[in-house]
This record gives structure tokens, C-alpha cells and sequence, in this order.
């Protein structure tokens, strides 16, 4: 016969451990600028809707924050209006979750009618949200996910990135791996779509052995002590190792790497770890080890076009803040939508015409001048940065040379879209 | 030693180390369920509140030697005054108010939760979403060769002396001195005890503010590891709640065990699973399914342990209920 259970409300405390877990990141959003709602109205085709889905909670929200005020300073810039259509920008919190990024989504393009949906950090939230966006007519663009499916196969006439796709950059690290002549790497990346393909981007180009790789948990309680992992891959006996770990994580991931000394056996080589967003804080943190650390990226604060002189200086001034390259690919998602809407005229029906004008691509990009594949993702140069002390003593990034020049995504072959 | 070896001994200490540092986690949340009977699941706040005060005294301090210990310091009576002002604002009316057991517990879950929202609003008004670091102090920013291939950083060794010595201080107090020994008293029957001269609402503040500091202490050593940030206040408390489950309600020393074991299954099956996995699956497949079955894992030692042993590894011996 089993033994009594002697804690009745056993069950009450553990739900309510969950719950509370939920509750808070919830309740956390509730004072950042989320949902306005809106009721459909007879306005729809007089102002331009933009639903911009991204994360506001959790500690990701540092990222979400960044996009929200490079769209709101494009919006400012552009004096509030496309094509004379007023503008409203209708911002959405995904919470890092993709079932909740796409909840907002279908609220965003039924209940607010939205023509027009960008943000979309996350892959995997991108993934999930893809077919209630585009069911409905909307354009899609994203302002940095790039998972390998919505380049290749699963590429859509109303899909545009204003980013770049996912295997571009560890493409880019695994050539910069080569040039300095690395035999061997260990990976370490999240388990989810974007990590994937990170690891089979920089296995892409890499001509190296790879000793070993691991895969960390990832979403809301992503691990965030690496020590199994670091000693794996130093035993592992690699000359250099790959990682990718955006926002926290990878602020983490780097003071552990220091702590354990893996840089007297290891060279590091990582993608979106070293930007305006996590270098606060690691020079908040002492770790002057970053100093000349070099990444590549199709963007930097101090790249030279007029666009991007002037989307940094007012960042700048408006926030208080080096806008990071979340921020530029928002701001470069609402001037792709303006390109789009004044393409047709003002006309938000006339779809093909709007279609026609993003795929031009002829805007003013803060990267520069660009070209769209068949497949909507930006042919752009990827350039290599490095990290300096600028005369205020801020920690910021270099462009210190080019990796690549108008490089397209390998998946852009697969996508059926001329 | 062979590098295989060496591996194995890293990964155990860093289960070692993991293990207690979630044991300071669990510490506090035990001792104030173990003696007075309270749920409180605004212990995940104290971890965050800790974190980022122990952070902010180490910035204002930047540049004066031993700047972090220092912030580390003087964060824990600021967090045992929070602890106290828990008992005496919202413990002691709840306590009061004449509820059933039940009753009372559910009562003590939404308040504390109340509280644990409003720690976390107040703290993204005073810290901001961006989260905080601090600079070690170079002594533990370096590494500790322990043999010829076994290497650690010094801060993880720091981790497990200050873990270890806060255990056997615990341990000493409620066994070895007269406070410890009305503390038992009390959490074996607070009434008893209080009818043979226990001072017991005093001792009842005693605990808040104990537990209150260990949250914090546990969230400062996160600081040099991760950042402080909003997301501490949940982040632990989940698995400082399997932890006491596993471990048995209220008894310190199962947390302790339970701690250990779940640090170390945690970190072994980060370890060594995706090998032992790719042994039978395709390698693909198994660098996927093992982080996700190592996360489950300690919640699978959970279920097993309720099976096996209901009350837990070790429930304590006298826990009265009237």
C-alpha cells in the first residue's frame, strides 16, 4: 500500500513556481511600450500599418528596445509619413517565444489589418509567424532572423530580408578561419534553427577538422554556464573555437571563456556576440580581452555612406546610445516598406507595384548600396570589424577590412522565385 | 593522468561547483519552509535583488581594492533587512489572520508572489532591462591547476569554498548552538516552543533575514559567471523548488544532497550525453536530443524520487503539524 503523502500542497507550490515564471516575464512587458490596440476602421487604406513583432521581455529585450527606437527614429526621419500616408507603427512583444510571435501576429494582421509586418529577432519565430502573415497578403520582412527554409524552398513573393540569411556570417568566419590558417575548431552553439545554421554555415566554408560540437539548451531559461562545455572543448584539443551566443548569453559565454583561460589553447572566433549592445558591458565588466577581438558583418557603426553617418549621429543623439545592428536593420526594414509604398504610389492595394519597388532595393541603406537575389535576401559585402577604444573611451567597432563582396546566400538556388 | 581522466574530474567538479551553487539557492528558501512553515517565492527576487546591489556597491566602489568582495558584503545585511521587513510586514499578518493550513499557504503563495512582481518592476525602474556585470578582482580571474591536467578557474573553485563553508556554518548553527537549537523547537512545534520561552517571533525574523541574505549571496556569485538581471528572479526559482522537493521539505541537509545531485546530473549530461547518445543515434540527432533530454533530466530525478521516496531523500525527522 503506498505511503500517505504528507505535503498536500506539494502540487500547489511546484505549479505555482511555474506560474510565477510566466506571470513575470508577462507582467515585466507591461510597463515597455507594447500593444496599441486598434479596430479595424474605413482608415486602413489612408495610413501605412506597420506591425513589428519583436522582444520586449525577457532579458532579450535589450534587443527589441534597440529596434523599436531605430523604427521610431526612421518614422521620424521620413517626418511621419510614405508616400503623405501617415504612419503607424503598431509594436508587438514576441517574449522569445515563437507560439506567442505568432499569436501577435495573427492578432496584428486580423485585428489591426496590417499591410506590412517586420521586426522578427528570433528564426524560430520567424518560422512559426511566416504562414499567418503571408496567408493574409501582408509583406513580411524580416529585420534579422534569416533561417535557411524562407531562402530556400520555402522563399515567398512577399517575403524580403533586410538583414541577412542565417549562414551568410559564419560563412564569413569560417573563411576569416582559414586566412589565418586554422587546422581545427570545436562549435559551440544554441539548439535552435538560427545555431543550426550558424554550425552548418561556418562548416561551409571551413577546410579545418571539427573536433567537436555542442548544442546548448536555448528560449526562456537558456543555459547560461558553459563550464561542461568549455572543458569539452578544450579537451578536445582544437586550435580554435566557433561560437554564437546573441544578447546575454553570449556575454556570459565570453566572461567564462576568459575565467576558465581558454585563450593561452584556444583562438575564439564567434558571430553576433561582439556588438553596441553587449560591449557596454563587457567593458562594464573589465575584460580587455575584446579589445582587437575581429568579426565579420555586412554592417558597422563607423561604415562610410551618408545614410549611415546620419542614422548613427541621430541615434546618438536621440538615445543616448550606439545604435547596434538590430537597430540599423530596423531602421533599413522601415525604409524598405517606405520604398515599397512610395513605389506604388501610395497605393497599399497595389501589391505588385510595392512588390516591385522593395525588390529594387534602391533606397538609402545604412550598409550601402545592395541588391535583392531572387529570393529576397540582400547580395551585399560583409566586412570585418574590429573592436577599439574610440577617443571617449567607449568601446566600440572598427572596419578593418572586406571578407566578402556581394555575397548571396547558398540557398537561393532552391527558391523558385525568378 | 590520461586527458580522459583529467575530463572527468573537470566535469565532476564543475557538477561540484554548479551544485552549490544552486544549494546557496535553495538554502534559504528550505530554512524559511523548513522552520516556520512559509512558502516564500519572493526568495527568486532576493537572488535578483542581490545581484544587482552587490553590482551597483562594486561599480560605485570601482578602482578601490577588492572593490566586488566589498559590494558582495555589504549587500547582505541590506538584504537581510529586506528579509525582515518580508516577516514583519507580510508574514506576521498573514500568520495572524487565523487561516486553515491550507489556507494559509495559498495565502502565502500570492502574497509572496505579489511581492515578487513588485520587486521586478521596481527593479527595471532602478537598473533598466539592460542587466549589470562587475570586474573581478584579478586573484579570481585567473585559473587553479589542480595536478598537471585538471585546470579550473579560480572563480568556480572560489564558488565551491564559499559554498562549502556556508553549508557546514549552517550546519553548525542549527546544530551546535542554542540558536539552532530553538530554531528546531520552533519547527517542530512553534506553539511548544514558545509556551517553554522561545523567543519566537524574533527568531521568525531571524530566519527572513538569514534566508533573505543567502537569496542574495547566491545571486552576487551569479553576477561574475552571466550579469545581474530581471530574468534571476525566475530564473532559479524553479529548480530551487525541485531542489527542496528532492531534497525533502524543509530539511537543509537533504537540499543539500539534493543540490549536488542535481548540479551534477545537470552537468554530466551536458558533458557526456551527446557522446553516449551518438554511440546509437545518428550524430545529428543526438547533439539535439541531448541538451533537451539533460534539461529534463533533473525533473525526471524529481518524478523518481516522489515515487520512490514520497517525502523525499530526507525529510526532516520532526516536522510537527497541528
Amino acid at each position: 500500500m503506498p505511503r500517505k503523502f504528507p505535503f498536500r500542497h506539494l502540487a500547489s507550490l511546484v505549479s505555482a513556481g511555474v506560474l510565477s515564471a510566466t506571470v513575470v516575464a508577462a507582467a515585466a512587458g507591461a510597463g515597455a511600450p507594447t500593444a496599441q490596440a486598434q479596430q479595424g476602421t474605413d482608415a486602413d487604406a489612408r495610413e501605412v500599418r506597420i506591425g513589428f513583432v519583436t522582444t520586449l521581455t525577457t532579458p532579450a529585450g535589450i534587443i527589441g528596445r534597440d529596434m523599436v527606437d531605430a523604427a521610431k527614429l526612421a518614422i521620424e526621419h521620413m517626418g511621419g509619413k510614405m508616400a503623405g500616408l501617415p504612419v503607424k507603427l503598431i509594436v508587438e512583444d514576441d517574449g522569445f517565444r515563437p507560439d506567442v510571435g505568432r499569436q501577435k501576429t495573427v492578432k496584428l494582421v486580423k485585428q489591426d489589418k496590417v499591410r506590412f509586418l517586420t521586426g522578427y529577432i528570433w528564426s524560430h519565430v520567424l518560422m512559426a509567424s511566416r504562414k499567418p502573415a503571408l496567408d493574409a497578403g501582408a509583406f513580411l520582412i524580416s529585420a534579422n532572423a534569416g533561417p535557411a527554409p524562407l531562402a530556400g524552398k520555402l522563399c515567398h513573393q512577399n517575403f524580403f530580408s533586410a538583414s541577412w540569411q542565417n549562414d551568410q556570417l559564419p560563412m564569413a568566419v569560417g573563411e576569416l578561419m582559414n586566412r589565418r590558417g586554422i587546422k581545427s575548431a570545436y562549435i559551440m552553439v544554441p539548439n535552435y534553427t538560427a545555431g543550426k545554421n550558424m554550425m552548418a554555415g561556418v562548416m561551409r566554408t571551413f577546410k579545418g577538422k571539427v573536433l567537436g560540437r555542442d548544442l546548448t539548451k536555448w528560449g526562456k531559461d537558456a543555459q547560461l554556464d558553459f563550464s561542461a562545455e568549455l572543458a569539452k572543448a578544450r579537451a578536445s584539443g582544437a586550435e580554435a573555437l566557433f561560437a554564437f551566443y546573441p544578447g546575454k548569453a553570449g556575454v556570459a559565454f565570453l566572461k567564462q571563456f576568459e575565467q576558465a583561460g581558454l585563450k593561452q589553447h584556444m583562438q575564439l572566433f564567434t558571430v553576433f556576440m561582439l556588438d553596441a549592445l553587449s560591449l557596454p558591458k563587457l567593458k562594464q565588466a573589465g575584460m580587455k580581452d575584446i579589445l582587437g577581438r575581429q568579426s565579420p558583418h555586412f554592417w558597422s557603426p563607423d561604415l562610410d555612406n551618408p545614410v549611415n553617418a546620419k542614422f548613427v549621429a541621430d541615434f546618438r543623439e536621440k538615445y543616448g546610445r550606439t545604435p547596434s545592428f538590430y537597430a540599423a536593420q530596423a531602421y533599413d526594414a522601415i525604409n524598405l516598406i517606405r520604398a515599397g509604398v512610395e513605389g506604388a504610389k501610395g497605393n497599399l492595394d497595389d501589391a505588385d507595384a510595392i512588390r516591385a519597388a522593395m525588390k529594387r532595393a534602391d533606397f538609402g541603406s545604412v550598409r550601402g548600396s545592395f541588391t535583392y537575389g531572387n529570393n529576397h535576401f540582400p547580395i551585399q559585402d560583409f566586412h570585418i570589424r574590429e573592436v577599439v577604444q574610440n577617443d571617449a573611451g567607449e568601446w566600440t567597432l572598427r572596419t578593418v577590412g572586406r571578407i566578402y563582396e556581394k555575397h548571396q546566400d547558398p540557398y537561393a538556388k532552391d527558391c523558385p522565385l525568378k | 593522468m590520461s586527458a580522459e581522466a583529467a575530463l572527468i574530474i573537470t566535469q565532476l567538479l564543475n557538477g561540484v561547483q554548479l551544485g552549490l551553487l544552486l544549494f546557496l539557492v535553495a538554502a534559504g528558501l528550505t530554512l524559511i519552509f523548513g522552520v516556520l512553515d512559509f512558502v516564500n517565492l519572493a526568495h527568486g527576487a532576493f537572488v535578483m535583488l542581490g545581484a544587482f546591489i552587490s553590482a551597483s556597491i562594486a561599480g560605485m566602489l570601482q578602482g578601490v581594492p577588492g572593490g566586488w568582495l566589498l559590494g558582495v558584503v555589504l549587500m547582505l545585511p541590506l538584504l537581510a533587512l529586506l528579509g525582515m521587513a518580508l516577516e514583519l510586514l507580510l508574514a506576521r499578518p498573514l500568520q495572524r489572520a487565523g487561516l486553515t493550513p491550507a489556507a494559509l499557504h495559498l495565502a502565502q503563495v500570492l502574497a509572496t508572489f505579489g511581492v515578487l512582481l513588485a520587486c521586478s518592476a521596481v527593479a527595471m525602474m532602478i537598473w533598466g532591462t539592460q542587466g549589470m556585470g562587475v570586474v573581478l578582482p584579478g586573484w579570481l580571474r585567473g585559473q587553479v591547476a589542480l595536478g598537471e591536467a585538471v585546470q579550473l578557474p579560480a572563480y568556480r573553485l572560489f564558488i565551491i569554498v564559499i559554498g562549502l563553508m556556508v553549508a557546514l556554518a549552517l550546519h553548525l548553527l542549527l546544530q551546535r548552538t542554542r540558536l539552532g537549537m530553538q530554531l528546531r523547537a520552533v519547527a517542530s512545534n512553534a506553539d511548544m516552543a514558545a509556551a517553554l520561552g522561545a523567543p519566537v517571533d524574533a527568531l521568525r525574523v531571524a530566519v527572513f533575514a538569514l534566508g533573505a541574505a543567502l537569496a542574495g549571496l547566491a545571486g552576487a556569485l551569479m553576477v561574475p559567471i552571466a550579469e545581474a538581471s530581471l530574468g534571476m528572479a525566475v530564473e532559479y526559482i524553479i529548480i530551487a523548488f525541485v531542489i527542496i522537493i528532492i531534497g525533502g521539505l524543509g530539511s537543509l541537509k537533504g537540499s543539500f544532497f539534493a543540490a549536488l545531485l542535481v548540479g551534477m546530473l545537470d552537468t554530466l549530461g551536458r558533458a557526456f550525453l551527446d557522446d553516449a547518445l551518438a554511440a546509437v543515434l545518428p550524430l545529428e540527432l543526438a547533439e539535439t536530443a541531448a541538451p533537451a533530454l539533460s534539461s529534463m533530466s533533473i525533473y525526471l530525478l524529481m518524478a523518481a524520487v516522489l515515487i520512490w521516496k514520497p517525502a523525499g531523500l530526507f525529510p526532516p525527522p520532526t516536522r510537527g503539524r497541528h
